[in-house]
């Protein structure tokens, strides 16, 4: 399968997928890690790939979405944003409602 | 020029901001002294208003590109209109490095 295509398989099969350095558990980015953990604390499952493990990932996800930085955020299938924009949201509630809503959908 | 002169002048010059901070995060990762690789820039201008903030990320992502291709390897971006800025005043410090450079 093109990387294109298993990167888009992704996106679309997680109502909420993270694309980032390290693991949840084993972050090894400051901005990866403070990322994932603020999807931690929505409460809900998601999915995640480590960036840092799949090299054909790692280089082809910038063109995918046109964003040029990890991690990468994407609800529903769309690109909310990086660590800035998803913090952001969180602490205004945003990211929670979103999440909940995403994650109601798919069930 | 300094990769610090180039992203704020690029920035002045696109954006016109009321407020712009371009700040060298380098020496708090893993990188040799003197580095410039890790920014985070605090802009507040009058283009932003009415845009969703991946828009607005996406802005800077674009007058940026080439820099973000070449030396840029992380970037903290904190973008606001005049009246959020007048709002909040301040922007959040950006997290440590945990050595996944790549």
């Amino acid at each position: 399968m093109d990387v294109l295509e298993r990167i888009d398989e992704q996106v679309k099969k997680n109502p909420v997928m993270i694309f980032m350095k390290g693991t949840p558990q084993f972050p090894s980015c400051g901005f990866s890690s403070r990322t994932a953990e603020a999807l931690k604390q929505c409460g809900h499952e998601f999915g995640y790939c480590n960036v840092l493990a799949d090299a054909e990932i790692f280089e082809n996800l910038p063109r995918y979405a046109d964003w040029p930085t990890f991690p990468q955020v994407y609800i529903n299938g769309e690109l909310i944003g990086g660590c800035d924009i998803t913090l952001e949201m969180f602490e205004k509630g945003e990211l929670q409602k979103m999440i909940a809503e995403a994650v109601a959908g798919k069930a | 020029m300094s990769v610090e002169d180039d992203i704020t002048l690029k920035l002045e010059n696109a954006l016109h901001p009321q407020h712009l901070d371009v700040v060298n995060e380098s020496h708090k990762h893993n990188v040799p002294a003197g580095s410039e690789s890790h920014f985070k820039v605090v802009i507040v201008s009058d283009e932003f208003n009415g845009k969703m903030l991946v828009a607005r990320h996406r802005m800077i992502n674009k007058i940026l590109a080439e820099e973000l291709q070449a030396v840029i390897h992380a970037l903290a971006l904190h973008t606001l209109t005049p009246e959020e800025w007048a709002e909040k005043g301040v922007a959040p410090a950006s997290p440590p490095c945990m050595g996944g450079g790549k």
